[in-house]
């Protein structure tokens, strides 16, 4: 359909999108986590580690994975239950760096020289209909009520928990499920690169996932995906200025923070596009 | 042996310290993780470097040298990224900070290359035996040199008036500018400062490691923070001993038990404190966001 190349674009623009949304769970229960692609990484070696080893099926593999990077993500949850805000920040990233020096040293899965040799078995439908599957879940989750506890959360967390919203559960979940999708992208990452290893999951990846979601915007999901996707395509768009993209990279999010500190996206854009493309044939004029 | 190991640590430990107080004076004051003081850190270096192979001045004259650029440097910073930004978002200059990182890193490699560098010899290579141990000269400069800049920081805050407005401003920036201080000048100084300390102590780690890259900014960030957190948020004495003790357990966890879980001791001591003592070792402070 596509030409290799951007194929390529467009499937780790996917699993971008998947990283991006597996961080913005959390923060959208007022958790800022960093640890992503510490969550990734762990999906990423467990995913192959079975599909290679033990010969499971690709996609009970990524579920495996997923599965696995959850327990870790409930497990930081223990410690986030008390703390907050920049403590957490930095708690969530000492954690992804301990899993980025544990893989480096753990001799079954290659150690320091990685581990390569998986099929490839990730590709467009695959990663899109994941990114399908999560928007639904995200726009289902907004309305819901644990989607509504998070909001609260977000907002105050001592009048949410005054209001009898489950603290610790909310937020163990809000890292479970988070971690559960960063797993899931981490899986589908190992099977379309075919060799991962761990500097790869550094510090760097998780800053570069937590500059996707607030520069799209972190009031709704589709800031996100937005964010994501901009980022992903921008650097291969301005091939022309080859040598200083990064740069200029660099110089679009200071702009942005500057013009639109809330991000692209915000829930008054939203309201806004919905008012104008609103379905002519609702009815109108009734409660 | 030990002792051998000990001044090693101590010399890595108190560049550390240099950083790490930058850190946390930027934090104290605006309440921001500043992710370009790697990178500031990092060009420091380079300068100094520059300075040291263009007009083979002496080393002192170079940490100078590129303590003035760092600190110029740290000033357009602060204009760019953080003054032009609302308030009211917190997460929007930290994510500014990030973008200049990435700017500044990208500059030093396409101006530096990519390459790992290291110091001519500049300071005449002296071994001192005391006793089993030995010390050279470049450690002692290091130590040495470490040491008076963080008296001179610590005196500049407790005595100094800006100094002083500098803690009244960490306090509380708004009854600050109440009593009349002018907090954006307090804001811009504070980036000077702690941008020059990064910048000595690039051409310090420079010194001690004899290898400088485009790339070691960022592993500085990350120890920086370490640092910042086992001092506790905010505070100056903190992140000097932090250092100090960040250093003390690299050296010994390499020398003892095994050099590629270097990092994961000082990661796992940042869970530790963050889980057990979140306030630091030596805070007092809480800071609400």
């Amino acid at each position: 359909m596509f030409s290799g190349y951007i194929e390529s674009i467009l499937v780790f623009n996917g699993i971008h999108i998947i990283m991006a949304l597996s961080l913005y769970l959390p923060f959208s229960a007022g958790q800022i986590s960093l640890a992503q692609a510490g969550f990734m990484a762990i999906g990423s070696y467990a995913s192959s580690v079975l599909t290679l080893h033990f010969g499971f099926p690709f996609y009970i593999a990524l579920f495996l994975g997923g599965l696995l990077s959850a327990l870790a993500g409930v497990l930081i949850g223990f410690p986030a239950i008390r703390i907050t805000g920049i403590y957490l920040l930095l708690l969530t990233l000492a954690f992804g760096e301990m899993v980025r020096v544990f893989f480096l040293n753990f001799e079954y899965t290659g150690g320091a020289s990685g581990m390569g040799g998986m099929e490839l078995k990730t590709n467009l439908i695959n990663v899109y209909s994941i990114v399908a599957i999560l928007i639904v879940f995200f726009h289902r989750l907004d309305k819901s009520r644990m989607g509504r506890a998070f909001a609260s959360m977000r907002e105050d967390e001592v009048a949410a928990e005054v209001m009898g919203i489950n603290i610790i559960k909310a937020k163990l979940i809000a890292f479970g499920v988070g971690a559960f999708i960063a797993g899931i992208g981490g899986g589908l990452y190992a099977h379309y690169a075919m060799y991962i290893d761990s500097p790869k999951f550094g510090f760097i990846l998780a800053v570069e996932f937590f500059v996707f979601v607030v520069f799209g915007g972190v009031e709704i999901f589709w800031g996100p995906i937005l964010g994501a996707t901009l980022l992903t395509l921008l650097p291969e768009t301005v091939r022309f200025l080859s040598e200083w993209r990064m740069i200029f990279y660099g110089l679009v999010i200071v702009v942005l923070m500057i013009l639109r500190p809330q991000g692209l996206i915000d829930k008054k854009l939203v309201n806004w596009i919905a008012k104008r493309t609103q379905n002519p044939f609702r009815r109108k004029g009734t409660l | 042996m030990f002792f051998q190991q000990l001044i090693n640590a101590l010399m890595l430990g108190s560049t550390y310290s240099l950083v790490a107080i930058g850190y946390t004076l930027i934090f104290g004051i605006l309440n921001l993780l500043h992710f370009a003081h790697g990178e500031v850190f990092m060009l420091g270096a380079f300068i100094g470097l520059q300075m040291v192979l263009l007009s083979n001045c002496h080393i002192v004259v170079a940490i100078l040298g590129s303590m003035v650029a760092a600190a110029i440097l740290g000033l357009i910073i602060e204009r760019v990224s953080f003054r032009p930004i609302k308030k009211e978002y917190h997460l929007a200059p930290l994510i500014s900070t990030i973008g200049v990182s990435i700017i500044l890193q990208e500059i030093g490699a396409k101006i530096f290359g990519a390459d790992i560098v290291g110091f001519p010899k500049t300071i005449q290579l002296v071994t001192y035996n005391i006793g089993p141990l030995q010390v050279t000269s470049i450690q002692l400069f290091i130590l040495a040199f470490a040491i008076i800049l963080m008296i001179t920081i610590h005196l500049f805050i407790q005595r100094t008036k800006v100094g002083i407005a500098m803690r009244v401003t960490s306090e509380n920036a708004t009854n600050a500018s109440l009593m009349g201080i002018n907090t954006n000048r307090v804001i811009a100084i504070t980036f000077m400062i702690s941008s020059a300390l990064a910048g000595a102590a690039g051409v310090l780690v420079g010194l001690v490691y004899n290898a400088i890259s485009p790339f070691m900014g960022t592993e500085m960030i990350l120890k920086g923070f370490t640092i910042m957190l086992l001092g506790g948020l905010g505070n100056v004495m903190g992140a000097m001993i932090g250092g100090i003790i960040l250093g003390l357990v690299e050296i010994f966890s390499v020398a003892y038990i095994e050099s590629s879980y270097k990092d994961a001791f000082a990661f796992g001591i940042m869970a530790i404190i963050l889980i057990t003592k979140p306030t630091g070792l030596f805070g007092i402070r809480l800071h609400e966001e």
